[in-house]
């Protein structure tokens, strides 16, 4: 499908933009056109492929879930029951292995990073030209069906998250706690600029980092993904060694896409417990 | 990496998401977890206390058995000791008897041979008047001599 771009530099910048719906540079509204046209239209733009598939992903994990909750029976449980609850189960221990203070959301809270990264990663199983493809033949320009790819998706996770550390840190341990916290260590009291400086960088660091590794391991699969991709079109020989290449990275990013919504599951629930704990 | 509005929509997103798991979806199994694993551990804890109750019934079992058994003998002891005793009484009960009937036979043989010689004497008597008679013929008068020979009857 490669011979259908004019290079491949085209190719995998196509594939690399997202669905954008913004205000045009002369005032209407509309479908960013290119990347360029996409950075002009400012913070007030919004990503509708990264939304649209978020949400359906989101909504297909609750819809399952609730169903199964609606039907939970202390008896036998059966198909749809059984494996929800297994999946609630390793949750909830993973949880109680990290987490050692009494809090009601946090387990809900990893049970649905856990699940909606695991569903936004798998979308990279798909071979990448299915849904941009046929995205084109319904008229749609551009389309990047991993959401976790677009850094929208894993920093609205990992600053909410954030938020919620820094207000159990103020309700756990009082403003001044956690300003104490911050200032007076791990150096003496005097030197506390310094360790303003240190423990506040370590602060920011948390949310960047926990969206920046998802997007960034999720980005570059997907990036190997496209090159791969671009082998179809260089012959019969090439195509058939890209398909072998295709299937094992595949079968490789099964691993990556578990274990990296594993690490952002974790990491969430070590901040928390960090922000519960009165001490360090 | 250009950030956008769907950096708000995201959060908005996940924070609905979180709120509607933690509402709707994760108590509603946890509780159903957490009632089966009590019932699991009531049951096994039943089941415990079953097999504790059938070891003492059990136990119960074998001491009525014992004690059973130790009675049956101690009747059987009894029993045989009453027959025992039952044959000893009816032993001497016979030895008594036998001896009153050998008694009796005796003194009725006594009483026979009594009698036997009474008469005998009687007829020696008669016998030894009638000899008297012929040899001394009218001499003798039996009334007269009655008193000898009542003296004689008592000698013999």
């Amino acid at each position: 499908m490669a011979s259908e771009y004019h290079s491949s530099g085209e190719y995998i910048k196509h594939h690399l933009q997202n669905l954008t719906y913004g205000q045009h540079a002369d005032g209407t509204w509309g479908i960013a056109s290119g990347a360029e046209e996409a950075a002009a239209m400012g913070f007030w733009a919004i990503n509708v492929d990264s939304m649209l598939f978020s949400i359906g992903l989101g909504v297909l994990f609750l819809f399952f879930f609730r169903m199964a909750a609606k039907k939970a029976t202390v008896g036998v449980p059966t198909g749809l029951q059984n494996f929800v609850e297994w999946v609630i189960e390793f949750i909830n221990s993973t949880v109680r292995g990290s987490f050692s203070h009494q809090n009601a959301l946090v387990a809900p809270l990893a049970l649905t990073v856990f699940l909606w990264v695991f569903l936004m990663n798998m979308m990279d199983l798909i071979p990448v030209d299915w849904l941009p493809y046929a995205a084109s033949m319904a008229g749609v320009p551009f389309l990047k069906v991993v959401p976790t790819t677009d850094p929208n998706v894993t920093f609205g996770m990992s600053l909410s998250i954030f938020f919620l550390v820094l207000y159990y840190s103020v309700k756990m341990k009082g403003a001044g706690g956690f300003f104490s916290e911050l200032a007076f260590q791990p150096f003496p009291k005097f030197l506390f600029p310094v360790n303003l400086l240190l423990e506040g960088v370590g602060l920011i660091a948390k949310p960047i980092s926990l969206a920046l590794r998802l997007f960034g391991n999720m980005y570059a699969g997907e990036m190997i993904f496209i090159l791969i991709a671009l082998m179809y079109g260089g012959g019969w020989i090439l195509a058939a060694f890209g398909g072998v290449l295709q299937w094992a990275w595949a079968v490789f990013h099964i691993l990556i896409i578990t274990l990296q919504a594993f690490i952002f599951m974790t990491l969430t629930i070590v901040y928390l417990d960090m922000a519960h704990a009165e001490h360090h | 990496m250009n950030f956008n509005a769907t950096l708000i929509g995201q959060s908005i997103t996940f924070i609905l998401f979180v709120w509607f798991c933690m509402k709707f979806v994760w108590p509603p199994i946890m509780n159903a977890l957490e009632t089966r694993k009590k019932q699991i551990a009531d049951g096994l804890a039943a089941g415990d206390r079953g097999k504790h109750e059938l070891e003492l019934a059990a136990k119960k079992a074998a001491d009525k058995l014992r004690d059973a058994k130790a009675q049956a003998g101690e009747v059987i002891a009894q029993a045989d000791k009453r027959a025992a005793q039952i044959i000893e009484e009816a032993k001497i009960a016979a030895k008594e008897e036998g001896e009153r009937q050998l008694a009796a036979a005796q003194a009725n043989i006594a009483q026979e041979t009594n009698r036997a010689r009474e008469s005998l004497r009687d007829q020696v008597a008669a016998l030894a008047v009638a000899g008297a008679e012929k040899i001394l013929r009218r001499e003798v008068n039996a009334q007269t001599h009655a008193d000898l020979l009542g003296q004689l009857k008592a000698e013999l």
